[in-house]
């Protein structure tokens, strides 16, 4: 069900809310969270909403969408309450703000009544973020600020950015993107031999904050030269390649879906592992809201890697 | 970690404990499931294995052989598979993780007492090693009747399946029903020991696999506010059911002879009993967790006189639910004179200074009214209450309900003010749902098991002094049973069991809850 209140006030909204509650007869409510999602008014609204109405299956929480309006219009508030079917496992609330309320600062004085008592914060930007989310006044109410340097209009830029104002509880979904890769990298040093990596060479397009982070979460567990080469006609991240005596472990990726691990000794093995969308990743994000140190240490290994200067062919998964 | 030795002293340096996000692979290996072609193969695993495939859970290169008397090629076992994910998966259904998942199908046609056939599933398992890279790991699902386990675990052992080498494992998946009575579960173990060690061994309780029944652990232990009224103190009685409002048409070539009380309460009721009485594990290692569990079966304890304090029944023909049904001695299959309870409530008693004079009541049963698979923990009435008698008429007992299945949550009842100018004080029930109603995002039970097989995870599976301690628990119930002269006790099809079941409560001036 979905309910328009134009021209409104947050009491309003929150009168509302109390009515369709009971309205509904839903008396019991099991919500773990408050997610506030920031974004421009426009087409990007649904497919955020889409992503967290999907992460509220495994995390039933509160939706506060915060869409900013025209600045140049006269002071208004319009706001939208969807329950039910309409809203996945969650309540949402769409939170239009106008002229002075389109900005920073008066969107957190919209959310903060809205907020769930007494349960965890997280702010969620799926497009442009803020330079420093945590001094964001809405960023500033959250537990877990959430950014995505792919989606904005200069990745690289943000991925910087991210860098160097990264605080406790931020995080980015270059790096949920990375957990696949992580995983199966992981999993390759698990079984015998246990051998020492003694260099690793990480391949991806030039443009590709995953990469640049893979490469630092390496060089921080290895210690040893990471290397980040740039793949000429592939996208995203392409190979991973760790040297060891025995042989080279290797996670290819050329055409974007299917992963080939190969390793000495063993027939080369095939694994989907196509890029996650960002249901999966926002879902993965709401796990767990205690701050990152592993994705702290991978943005300051960044800072380690070796940048070849020429770009190499990207590898072919039909090569042996 | 993942089954793999070698230098101990080597710690994987791509792992940190604080790296939470990093999910559990496997490590290569490959399944093999015997009795591919039933209702579970299809209904169950082949989805699991697919929806741990889509979460990334499985291994590059992993196989599936599938092993059966159809006269297939492999393609015709991937276009079963394929029939089975297309229609019980839980994750949507995407082409690339299917086409890189069905790389490593593979089929052996043979039947069990043929030595060729085990020669050519070894043969196969051999060329998944050299050509999928299934690194000589390998777990074998016994979805077959119990006669067959002689034979195929012997047939296992002739053809080297079942042979551990070094860093390969090869783990053996039986499901119940572990034996029929306490002499053939130590016969079936020792039948299927002398094949597999006991750590190779995982028996499926696939309760122990729902999220609702772990959470049991975690809503117990992780809270101050339940752990300390979890005793005699204020609790006056736990009731654990497990109803189906489905008959047993079709089944009887495993149900008749072997009952209620053998399908249902000896495997998934005592171990929901364990979980709810167990003492508090120092920790969640896999030891611990089964020493509790021992433990608390160890002190369990039928009350007895049995004819007082247990019941058994058998459902009759009629309307039910719209539907016109037949009774079980009609059904198709089942000889129209069977003795075979569908319906059994026991008594139980934990003698510890917890548990000291609660009575555990266990039921379950075929065509009662409704599906529904809970733990009720009812407390004693206030010692004192301040209102007048006439105030408190309509109050009853608070009670904390686990809801297992079908809606997984928890359900509250106490009293509450019914609003009115008077003082009248009014029994509500409040119930929290896990995800609300889409269970969708919490995985299936053998989603969680299969994985955890594959990772050599053993906290989930009951182990043979379980199983067995479980069947001692439960014999002298069966035998009584089995004395007597007219068998069990009718009830229609739809109610809540037999006049007997409400009988045992009466005589201590409880009632069943209505679940």
């Amino acid at each position: 069900m979905i309910v328009d209140l134009p021209s409104t006030t947050t009491s309003a909204v929150n009168k509302k809310l109390v009515r369709l509650r009971e309205a509904g007869g839903v008396l019991a409510l099991g919500r773990v969270l408050t997610l506030v999602i920031i974004t421009d008014d426009g087409a990007a609204i649904e497919a955020a909403i889409e992503a967290a109405n999907e992460a509220s299956r495994e995390h039933p929480c509160r939706v506060i969408v915060v869409a900013r309006g025209h600045h140049e219009a006269a002071p208004r508030m319009d706001a939208q309450i969807r329950v039910g079917g309409d809203a996945g496992a969650s309540d949402v609330i769409v939170l239009r703000g106008y002229g002075p309320l389109a900005v920073e600062s008066a969107s957190a004085s919209m959310v903060m009544p809205l907020l769930l008592p007494d349960a965890p914060v997280v702010a969620w930007w799926p497009g442009e973020a803020p330079l420093v989310p945590s001094q964001d006044a809405v960023g500033q109410l959250a537990q877990r600020r959430i950014t995505d340097a792919l989606s904005a209009k200069n990745p690289l830029e943000a991925f910087e950015q991210r860098r160097t104002h990264h605080i406790a509880g931020d995080t980015d979904l270059v790096w949920t993107r990375l957990t696949s890769w992580r995983a199966l990298l992981a999993t390759a040093l698990d079984a015998p031999p246990h051998e020492e990596v003694t260099a690793a060479t990480v391949v991806g397009e030039e443009i590709s904050p995953s990469t640049d982070l893979l490469a630092g979460w390496l060089a921080v567990r290895l210690g040893v030269t990471i290397e980040r080469a740039t793949a000429k006609t592939c996208h995203g991240l392409v190979s991973v390649r760790l040297e060891r005596r025995s042989g080279p472990v290797e996670l290819i990726r050329p055409d974007g879906k299917t992963g080939r691990l190969r390793q000495p000794g063993q027939p080369d093995r095939l694994v989907a592992l196509a890029r996650r969308e960002v249901r999966d990743c926002l879902t993965e994000e709401l796990r767990r809201l205690d701050p990152d140190e592993i994705y702290e240490a991978a943005l300051g290994g960044v800072g380690q890697i070796v940048r070849a200067d020429t770009p190499v062919a990207g590898p072919s998964l039909a090569r042996s | 970690m993942s089954g793999a030795t070698g230098d101990p002293q080597w710690t994987n340096p791509l792992r940190d404990a604080s790296d939470k996000r990093l999910p559990r692979i496997a490590g290569p290996c490959g399944l093999v499931i015997f009795g591919v072609t039933g209702d579970l193969s299809r209904k169950k695993l082949m989805p699991a294995i697919y929806d741990l495939a889509n979460r990334g859970l499985l291994p590059p290169g992993f196989a599936l052989t599938g092993f059966a008397r159809r006269d297939w090629a492999d393609q015709d076992f991937s276009q079963v598979v394929y029939d089975a994910v297309k229609q019980y998966a839980r994750t949507p259904f995407r082409q690339n993780v299917w086409d890189r998942l069905a790389e490593g199908f593979r089929f052996v046609s043979g039947s069990f007492d043929d030595d060729d056939s085990f020669d050519r599933l070894e043969q196969t398992v051999r060329d998944l090693d050299r050509v999928r890279g299934t690194g000589g790991n390998h777990a074998f699902y016994l979805s077959i009747p119990p006669s067959a386990f002689p034979v195929v675990c012997k047939q296992l052992a002739r053809s080297g399946l079942s042979a551990q080498d070094g860093d390969q494992w090869r783990r053996v998946v039986i499901e119940k029903p572990f034996g029929h009575d306490l002499k053939s579960a130590r016969e079936l173990n020792a039948i299927v020991n002398d094949v597999f060690p006991e750590d190779s061994v995982f028996r499926i309780d696939h309760y122990l696999g729902k999220e609702t029944v772990q959470n049991v652990l975690a809503m117990r232990f992780a809270n101050q506010l339940f752990e300390p009224i979890w005793n005699a103190h204020y609790i006056d009685q736990v009731q654990i059911t497990m109803a189906e409002d489905i008959g047993l048409g079709g089944r009887a070539g495993y149900y008749d002879g072997i009952g209620a009380a053998r399908d249902v309460i000896q495997n998934h009721l005592l171990q929901l009993l364990a979980f709810t009485a167990m003492e508090e594990p120092t920790s969640f290692s896999s030891n611990e967790l089964r020493g509790e569990k021992i433990k608390v079966l160890n002190a369990t304890k039928l009350v007895g006189p049995l004819d007082e304090t247990t019941a058994c029944g058998q459902y009759t023909g009629g309307w039910q639910g719209g539907e016109l049904v037949r009774g079980l001695t009609e059904e198709e299959g089942f000889d129209p004179n069977s003795r075979t309870e569908t319906y059994a409530a026991i008594t139980c008693e934990i003698e510890t200074r917890r548990w000291a004079g609660v009575p555990f009541y266990l039921r379950s049963g075929k065509r009662l009214g409704r599906r529904v698979t809970e733990i009720a923990v009812i407390f004693k009435r206030a010692p004192h209450l301040p209102f007048d008698a006439t105030m408190t008429e309509e109050l009853g007992q608070n009670a904390f309900v686990i809801r297992v299945q079908p809606d997984e949550g928890i359900t509250m009842r106490f009293g509450s003010k019914v609003p009115g100018s008077q003082m009248e004080v009014r029994d509500v029930t409040m119930d929290f749902g896990y995800g609300t109603s889409f269970t969708e995002a919490s995985p299936e039970a053998y989603e969680r098991l299969i994985l955890d097989v594959l990772l050599g995870e053993p906290s989930l599976f009951p182990v043979d002094e379980e199983v067995e301690r479980s069947w001692e628990i439960l014999d002298p119930v069966i035998e009584r049973w089995a004395s007597r002269e007219d068998g069990p006790d009718r009830y229609p099809a739809g109610s809540w069991g037999p006049d007997s079941a409400n009988a045992m409560l009466a005589r201590t001036d409880r009632t069943w809850r209505r679940p």
